[in-house]
């Protein structure tokens, strides 16, 4: 035999260990190797890549916390007899999260171990093309060849290091969701979902949060940008949808910092940080003093060290992404790529996982079935959830014309809210569709509790290629928030009211 | 007198009334609507949008505890809107407890107020039934707080609160009067015991009580009450959800059982007494088995039935105008287009025969009903794949058809059942159960694998079922679902 594995995969992430397990079904044999170099702060974790660890998982987690927050204020309004305020301790919230992402972990293990897949702690780099080799971490060199590599190494958040003091002094999402103690008074800067969301909990639990934002909040991703007009992920350039979201968590009490750039973070005496920034608006330089800076700039995909040069593999110049095809093959044969470090693809777990399944079914399962990355919908866990899928507002009149669409619109208001006396100015709900013929729909936006679980049954419907007159015939569940979606019927082009009046 | 009055003003109506032919012009409206609830506004205000002349009667008659209510109907007075403000409550307890988990720091037992929730329940509710009497005065409906019942073929008289009578013609009539809870005619059932009708407004913690029933009322009631802190007893006669898919019935009985709710199957009550007065007071049970000679009794402050609704067409007049109901239910059979047996004469809501008892379905008949009549559209109701939710402490959603149904009507081997269960991410920290959150979907084999039945049991089940339904009408197939991305993490990329 020539290589020693069937399948090497890079990367024991969310499209690594997907891929891994789908081809160990085949009865092939299949090595992950799986490495986290440690964060500037030291930060580390376990298998499982960044959804299981930095992402999704303790975001979700901590997001629900804060949520939590607003239910123990609500319950005193249901009868609940609560004494207010209540406080929340930081590292009993990070002890239960950490303990859950770590039972994640071994779960991981577990089941590579189950389905026969070995896996190495190392961290890979290409000597050739069917050849990787390794360091573990007590110095020991091993080498792995294999007939087909997949490279699923993923992403890591990028430090502005051109701002005096980044590096050193800020934090970033690999650290905040593994620090034992309070962030304190925070920081979270630009504005990226990560950045909102991140700033959404932390204002939740009650600490002093500020986001400073260059520019628009929720501006597409530099990823996303590159995607073809067809396959443009919904929350680009969402200006509407950014405004709701975030004039929202400004009502509930994050402080945002609008077109202003930071410029250093120094330590003062007391441990503290000092933030110099400008603010383009009023030129003038403004300083404040935070416990915790967190950087949520952009995420850079983790391809330096592979030595990809030296077999080949071709990468974005500008984003460092790894260039595949539409079957994830790299310009190298037998040399695959999925996930974040992928070009042109959206930025998410789901779609990592299904397409590192596909892939083995197509090298070992004598499948041909290839991924569509069309319609994914996705939902941003800011305080007030916004969940979409299809074509956002701009990108449907830019590709359509905004004479050929309609767009449907509609202020709701949750029944959970009226009792609690909370304030649901930005529920919104939004649909796109075609003007002619059976009008089919574009996009669907929804702001409000439970974006995602809203939103997913109308991905479905989107996939089935739904239209208007077919989402009207659907009679709505009452009472839920989700009914809103099939009620809509003022347009933005009437120009009339869209808040919801009663049933 | 008031009917000398009016046929004076109308003598034409009088001629009418009198057995002569009616003259179409002369009618005192072109629609008058019986039923101020769902299907019965939605209608009377569809109809104002095309200008016609419509008037709606409302009435509550009192329980046998002297309850009553606004404008609005069921769901917004005594069933959805409640309901969920209470559930929500419930939810809200659990929520205290997971708090904990998540690092909010409160050392004391938090216990629940009935008179603070139910008063915010009743103040918000009060706004609805405002907001609707505005919404008719602003739409030029005519709304007379009274109780109509037919007299001739195109004449209702309308009995206020007074005992005052009106007479009032109209070309057409939609009947949406609803239904109410009915009583097991037991000695002191409707003495001692209450209904939904006056749960939500109930002026006193109903205490240790006692859900009779196992329809989904009983069950959510039971749930709610539970979840509030109360002792609850739930006495089931036989099956859970009769009419529900029982795989996901009998997994919500469980859940609650595990979560504090008693069950006591295969007994219906014989009769109630009262032990003691009071607000609660003290209330004794006796019970009979439906399996043989078994005797039970049991104390309860509150006993609350929750055995069924039955329409309210009995005492409308329908004989005198010679509409047909369903002599055993009381329900009305229209055709397709709403219509009963007398042409000018429809009928939306829980009355029909045949449809699923629900606020959007009665909402939807009501208004593409008035479309087709003034608008001239000709879209009817579409009453397949109506997606549901049962708001029990574990929320269970659907659409399409149950298991049992689905092997009736197209054979076991010719469907395939794909499951899972899964665990909330959100329950993951405060260590909540693991096991039970649980979603089905049926595929017909035959025809593609298309998608006929969907099933969740999980937190926010209407939420995540609302969408799959819109996809089920589009003709969602198992391969259309594979190929969707979920969203992460969310229960609904189960």
């Amino acid at each position: 035999g020539k290589n020693e594995y069937d399948l090497l995969v890079i990367g024991g992430g969310s499209g690594g260990l997907a891929c891994a397990k789908e081809a160990a079904q085949f009865g092939r044999k299949v090595a992950v190797l799986d490495y986290v170099e440690p964060s500037p702060r030291g930060t580390t974790w376990g298998l499982g890549g960044t959804c299981v660890n930095v992402g999704c998982i303790p975001k979700k987690l901590m997001h629900q916390a804060a949520l939590l927050g607003s239910a123990l204020k609500d319950a005193q309004h249901y009868g609940w007899n609560m004494s207010q305020p209540v406080h929340h301790t930081w590292s009993v919230m990070a002890q239960g999260v950490q303990n859950y992402v770590k039972s994640l972990n071994w779960g991981h293990r577990v089941q590579l171990q189950d389905k026969k897949v070995k896996y190495f702690n190392i961290k890979g780099r290409f000597s050739d093309p069917h050849t990787v080799r390794g360091l573990t971490k007590a110095g020991k060199e091993t080498v792995v060849t294999a007939d087909n590599i997949v490279i699923a190494t993923g992403g890591r958040p990028k430090y502005p290091t051109h701002i005096t003091g980044a590096l050193e002094y800020g934090i970033t999402s690999d650290d905040l969701f593994w620090l034992k103690e309070s962030p304190g008074k925070t920081l979270p800067s630009f504005v990226l979902y990560v950045s909102l969301e991140c700033a959404g909990f932390l204002t939740g639990i009650g600490l002093d949060t500020t986001v400073m934002m260059r520019s628009i909040p929720l501006r597409g991703f530099d990823q996303a940008s590159h995607i073809s007009k067809k396959k443009q992920i919904c929350f680009t350039t969402q200006q509407q949808m950014a405004s709701l979201v975030t004039e929202h968590m400004e009502s509930y009490g994050t402080k945002f910092l609008k077109r202003c750039i930071p410029t250093k973070v120094e330590k003062l005496k007391n441990n503290r940080l000092q933030v110099t920034w400008k603010n383009a608006d009023l030129n003038t330089e403004e300083t404040d003093s935070f416990d915790t800076v967190m950087w949520a700039v952009g995420r850079v995909p983790d391809t330096k060290t592979l030595n990809l040069e030296t077999v080949g593999v071709k990468t974005n110049s500008e984003t460092g992404k790894i260039i595949v095809d539409a079957s994830e093959a790299t310009s190298v044969p037998h040399i695959y790529a999925v996930g974040d470090i992928t070009e042109g693809r959206p930025e998410l777990t789901p779609t990592a996982i299904a397409a590192g399944k596909l892939l083995a079914q197509r090298l070992f399962g004598h499948s041909s079935e290839l991924m569509d990355y069309d319609s994914v919908p996705t939902t941003v866990f800011t305080p007030l959830e916004y969940g979409c899928v299809g074509l956002s507002e701009e990108a449907a009149v830019q590709c359509h014309g905004s004479d050929n669409i309609e767009v449907y619109h509609a202020y709701y208001k949750p029944l959970e809210f009226t009792v609690a006396e909370r304030d649901a100015t930005q529920c919104y709900v939004k649909m796109v569709c075609l003007r002619e013929r059976e009008q089919r729909i574009l996009g669907l936006h929804f702001i409000g509790p439970n974006a995602g679980e809203v939103i997913q049954g109308f991905a479905l419907g989107i996939k089935c290629g739904a239209t208007y007159p077919q989402l009207m015939k659907t009679v709505g569940i009452h009472p839920t928030c989700a009914e809103e979606v099939t009620k809509l019927h003022i347009t933005k082009r009437s120009g009339l009211d869209a808040t919801v009046t009663g049933c | 007198s008031v009917q000398a009055h009016k046929e004076e003003d109308n003598p034409l109506n009088t001629m009418e009334a009198n057995g002569l032919a009616p003259v179409p012009d002369s009618y005192d409206y072109d629609l008058i609507v019986i039923g101020g609830g769902s299907g019965g506004l939605a209608a009377a205000k569809e109809a104002a949008k095309y200008e016609k002349k419509v008037m709606v009667l409302d009435f509550v008659t009192p329980t046998p505890q002297g309850s009553s209510w606004g404008l609005g109907g069921t769901c917004v007075n005594v069933g959805c809107i409640p309901k969920k403000l209470m559930h929500q409550a419930a939810l809200l307890g659990q929520a205290l407890q997971d708090s904990r988990k998540f690092g909010w720091q409160f050392t004391e037992e938090v216990k629940h107020n009935w008179m603070t929730m139910t008063e915010a329940v009743q103040n918000y509710i009060g706004s609805l039934n405002w907001g609707y009497r505005v919404a008719l005065r602003d739409t030029k409906v005519t709304y007379e707080n009274a109780y109509g019942e037919f007299v001739g073929p195109h004449t209702i008289k309308a009995t206020n609160k007074k005992g005052i009578e009106k007479l009032y013609t109209a070309a057409r009539f939609i009947i949406a009067t609803g239904e109410r809870p009915r009583y097991l005619g037991i000695p002191g059932d409707k003495e001692y015991c209450i209904s939904s009708d006056d749960l939500f407004s109930l002026p006193y913690c109903p205490g240790k009580t006692l859900v009779v029933g196992a329809s989904y009322v009983a069950l959510e009631c039971a749930g709610f009450l539970a979840g509030l802190g109360l002792d609850v007893t739930v006495m089931v006669r036989s099956i859970l959800l009769r009419g529900f898919d029982q795989d996901m019935a009998n997994k919500i009985g469980e859940y609650m059982k595990e979560h504090g709710v008693k069950f006591i199957r295969e007994f219906v009550p014989i009769k109630v007494e009262q032990v003691e007065e009071g607000t609660p007071g003290i209330l004794k049970v006796t019970a009979k088995s439906t399996t043989g000679d078994q005797m039970i009794e049991g104390e309860y402050n509150t006993v609350l039935l929750a055995i069924g609704r039955d329409p309210c067409t009995r005492k409308i007049g329908l004989d005198k105008v010679g509409v047909n109901i369903n002599e055993k239910t009381g329900k009305i059979p229209v055709n397709d287009e709403e219509q009963t047996n007398v042409p000018h004469i429809y009928a939306v809501g829980d009355i029909l025969q045949g449809k699923l008892e629900l606020t959007p379905v009665a909402i939807q008949a009501g208004r593409l009903l008035v479309r087709r009549l003034y608008a001239g559209e000709t879209t009817k109701c579409d009453y397949v794949n109506v997606p549901t939710t049962v708001f029990t402490p574990l929320e269970y959603g659907a659409c399409g058809y149950s298991e049992e149904t689905a092997v009736e009507k197209f054979g076991e081997e010719n469907i395939e059942v794909y499951h899972s269960n899964f665990w909330p991410l959100e329950w993951t920290v405060p260590s909540r159960d693991n096991n039970k959150c649980y979603a089905k979907i049926i595929c017909n084999i035959q025809d593609n694998e298309r998608v006929i039945g969907f099933h969740v049991l999980g937190p926010n089940a209407g939420e995540v079922t609302q969408g799959f339904a819109a996809a089920i009408k589009c003709g969602l197939t198992k391969e259309q679902l594979d190929s969707t991305i979920g969203i992460h993490p969310v229960c609904a990329e189960v």
